[in-house]
C-alpha cells in the first residue's frame, strides 16, 4: 500500500522503502551478446532516426531551393538507414518489435543516441556544423563496420556508407564556404561550432557494451574513431578559417538513455500518432 | 490549377511576325528560349510558370508540416521523397522561367511582396494526417490533369519541364491514394479522419482549376498560343469523372451532394464551389495565407546571410584562382 505524505516525513521512511522496494530502473540490465548487439544497433538506429528528424524540420524552410532539396534527400536516406538498423535490432531482440515499434514506442529513456544528434537545429549554420561534426564520424564508423564480424551489420553499412561518404562531401564543403565567406556568415559559424563542440566527446567514449562487442569484432571501439575524425574536422575547419575550440569537455549520457530535454517534445511528435491510435496501421 | 487566372497580355507587335508565329503554333511547333516571340507571350508565359514553379515551393509546406508526425518510418520516407520532388519541380520551372529572361529572385520577390501568387489550395491546411493522403490523392490528381495537358505547350523548357514533372506525380497521387485506403480501411477514427480530408479538401481541390473559362477573353489568347490547352471546365470534368469512382471504392461518403452520374452527358454532374471563398483565398483570406508567406519570408529573410556568404565564398574563390595564375 502507498504511504500516505505524512508517513513518508517521518523516520518510518526508511522501514516503507524497504518493504516496499521501487521499481526504478537503478538494477543493473542483464549481460549478454544478444543484448549487447540490441543495444549497439539502436545506438546505430537511434543516432540516424534522431538526426533525420531533426534535419526534416527544416523541409520548406530553408535559405534556398538547392537546399531544401538536399536536406529532403539527406534525411531520407537517415530515415532509410534507421529503418535497417532498427529492423535488425527488433530481430536480434526476438520479442516481435520491428523498427516502427522501437522508433514510435520507447520512452526517451530508451533512447540511445548521441546528444549532439538532438540539439536543436538552430540558425542553418547550426544545422550545417551538427552535420559536419556528425559526418564526420559516421563516415569512419561506416567503414569499420563494413568490416563486422557479423555479416548483417557489414552489409548494412555498406549501403549506408555510400550514402554518407556524399553527406560528408557535401556538409564539409559548405562549412568551409560560410567559413570563408563573409564576416556575418564566419560568425554564425564559428558560434556553432563552440555551442555544438561539447557534444562531439561522447562520440569517442566508450562504456562496457562497446568494449564488449569491440571485442567480439562486431562493432568498432569508439575511442578509435577519434583519429580519423580529428584528421577530417582539422582539415576543414582550417581550409573554413574557423578555430577549433581549446575545451576538452564533454557532455555525455545519450548513448545510455540520458537525454537533453529536447528530446521529450521531440518524440513527443514524432511518436504522436502512434501513441494516441495504438493497433491502428498507416 | 497550380497557374490560375492567369491573365494573358495584350500584344501590339508586327502583324506580320504575329501570323508567323501563329503559323508555328499552329502546325505544332514548339518555340524555344532563342526564337521572336510576342511580348505579350512571354509576359503570360513568366507569369503563369512563374506561378507554378512558387506552387510548388509553397506546396512543401503543407506537407512538410507532417513529416516530423508521420506514424511510420515507411510513411515518413515516403512523404520525404515527395517534398523533395516538389521542390525539385519548383526548381525546373523556375529554370524554364528563367529562359524567358527574369531570375528566379525577381520572381521569388514578386512573390513575398505580393505582385505573384501560387495555387489557392495550399492556404487550405493539412489538420490530420489523412489530409497527407487526400493532398496526394486529390491536390497532386488534380495538378496531373492539367500538367498531362501542359506537356503539349507549345514552350519547349516549359512543356519539358511537364513531361519530367508528370513522370513523377503518378507517384504522388498513387502514394497518397494508398496512405488514404490504408485509413478508409482502418480503425473507425483511422475512417473519420479519411472522411474529414475529403470532405474539407474536394471543393478547394476543384477549385484548382480555376472559375469557369469558357467565355474569357484571356483564355482564348492563351489557348490560341497553347499555353493553355483545354478550358478550365474540361479539366475540371476530367478530374471529376476520374476521381468520384475512387472515392466510392473507399467505402467514403461523396463530400457533395450534387454528385450523380448523368447517363445522357456521360459524366459525373456536381455542385460548383464556392467561388466567393477562392476570391477570398486570393485575396489574402485563406485559411494559411498569412502562415504560408510569413513561413517564405522568414525562409529567405533568415537565408539571406547564406546566400550571401556563398557568394562572398564564390567571389573569394575566383579572385584567389585569377591570382594564382
Ligand atoms: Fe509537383
Ligand atoms: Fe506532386
Amino acid at each position: 500500500m502507498a504511504p500516505a505524505m505524512s508517513d513518508i516525513m517521518t523516520p518510518d521512511a526508511a522501514e516503507l522503502a524497504r518493504v516496499a522496494p521501487g521499481h526504478g530502473k537503478a538494477a543493473a540490465e542483464s549481460v549478454s551478446p544478444e543484448r549487447d548487439l540490441f543495444v549497439g544497433l539502436t545506438r546505430l538506429g537511434d543516432n540516424t532516426l534522431i538526426l533525420g528528424h531533426r534535419v526534416s524540420e527544416w523541409c520548406g524552410h530553408s535559405p534556398i531551393l538547392e537546399e531544401d532539396i538536399a536536406l529532403a534527400n539527406m534525411a531520407l536516406d537517415l530515415i532509410g538507414q534507421t529503418q535497417l538498423w532498427l529492423g535488425l535490432a527488433g530481430q536480434v531482440e526476438g520479442a516481435g518489435r520491428d523498427a516502427d515499434a522501437l522508433a514510435f514506442r520507447r520512452d526517451a529513456w530508451d533512447f540511445r543516441n548521441l546528444l549532439l544528434v538532438e540539439r536543436p537545429n538552430g540558425d542553418f549554420g547550426h544545422t550545417l556544423m551538427r552535420q559536419f561534426l556528425f559526418d564526420a564520424w559516421h563516415q569512419p564508423m561506416l567503414a569499420a563496420l563494413q568490416g563486422s564480424s557479423d555479416a548483417r551489420i557489414a552489409e548494412i553499412a555498406a549501403k549506408a556508407a555510400k550514402e554518407v561518404a556524399y553527406h560528408v562531401e557535401r556538409s564539409a564543403d559548405l562549412v568551409i564556404r560560410l567559413g570563408d565567406g563573409t564576416e556575418d556568415s564566419h560568425q554564425r559559424m564559428q558560434a556553432a561550432l563552440e555551442a555544438l563542440w561539447p557534444y562531439t566527446g561522447e562520440m569517442f567514449l566508450g562504456d562496457p557494451t562497446d568494449a564488449r562487442l569491440a571485442e567480439a569484432g562486431v562493432m568498432p571501439a569508439p575511442e578509435g574513431l577519434r583519429a580519423p575524425w580529428e584528421a577530417s574536422v582539422t582539415a576543414v575547419l582550417a581550409e573554413a578559417t574557423l578555430v577549433r575550440p581549446a575545451s576538452a569537455f564533454a557532455h555525455k549520457g545519450g548513448k545510455q538513455g540520458r537525454h537533453t530535454e529536447h528530446m521529450g517534445h521531440l518524440l513527443t511528435s514524432m511518436q504522436w500518432l502512434q501513441r494516441s491510435y495504438p493497433g491502428a496501421k498507416w | 490549377m497550380y497557374a490560375q487566372m492567369v491573365k494573358s497580355e495584350a500584344t501590339n507587335e508586327d502583324p506580320a511576325l504575329l501570323a508567323a508565329f501563329q503559323a508555328r503554333i499552329d502546325a505544332g511547333e514548339k518555340i524555344e528560349p532563342k526564337d521572336w516571340m510576342p511580348e505579350g507571350y512571354r509576359q503570360t508565359l513568366i507569369r503563369q510558370i512563374g506561378q507554378h514553379a512558387h506552387s510548388e515551393v509553397v506546396g512543401q509546406l503543407p506537407e512538410g508540416n507532417w513529416i516530423t508526425r508521420a506514424p511510420t518510418l515507411e510513411r515518413k520516407a515516403i512523404l520525404l521523397a515527395k517534398v523533395q520532388d516538389e521542390a525539385g519541380h519548383g526548381l525546373y520551372l523556375y529554370c524554364a522561367a528563367e529562359t524567358l529572361g527574369v531570375s528566379r529572385d525577381d520572381l521569388t520577390e514578386a512573390l513575398l511582396a505580393g505582385k505573384m501568387k501560387y495555387s489557392s489550395i495550399f492556404n487550405y491546411p493539412t489538420l490530420n494526417w489523412a489530409d497527407i493522403g487526400a493532398v496526394g490523392w486529390l491536390v497532386d490528381g488534380a495538378a496531373i490533369v492539367n500538367q498531362v495537358a501542359l506537356q503539349r505547350t507549345s514552350f519547349g523548357p516549359y512543356a519539358r519541364a511537364m513531361v519530367r514533372i508528370c513522370k513523377e506525380e503518378s507517384f504522388h497521387a498513387r502514394q497518397g491514394y494508398h496512405a488514404i485506403m490504408q485509413m478508409a480501411f482502418g480503425t473507425p477514427e483511422q475512417k473519420a479522419m479519411a472522411q474529414d480530408a475529403v470532405n474539407r479538401l474536394w471543393f478547394p481541390a476543384m477549385m484548382m482549376f480555376g472559375p469557369s473559362d469558357k467565355d474569357s477573353v484571356h483564355s482564348a489568347q492563351s489557348m490560341a498560343w497553347k499555353i493553355k490547352i483545354n478550358t478550365n471546365d474540361e479539366l475540371r470534368q476530367k478530374f471529376v469523372d476520374q476521381t468520384v469512382p475512387q472515392i466510392l471504392y473507399l467505402g467514403l461518403d461523396l463530400p457533395d451532394p450534387g454528385l450523380v452520374w448523368n447517363e445522357a452527358r456521360g459524366h459525373y454532374d456536381f455542385t460548383e464551389p464556392d467561388w466567393s471563398e477562392f476570391y477570398d483565398v486570393l485575396k489574402g483570406n485563406g485559411p494559411c495565407n498569412a502562415d504560408r508567406m510569413a513561413a517564405r519570408q522568414k525562409a529567405w529573410d533568415d537565408g539571406a546571410w547564406f546566400r550571401d556568404g556563398l557568394m562572398a565564398h564564390a567571389r573569394k574563390a575566383a579572385a584567389r584562382k585569377m591570382a594564382a595564375e
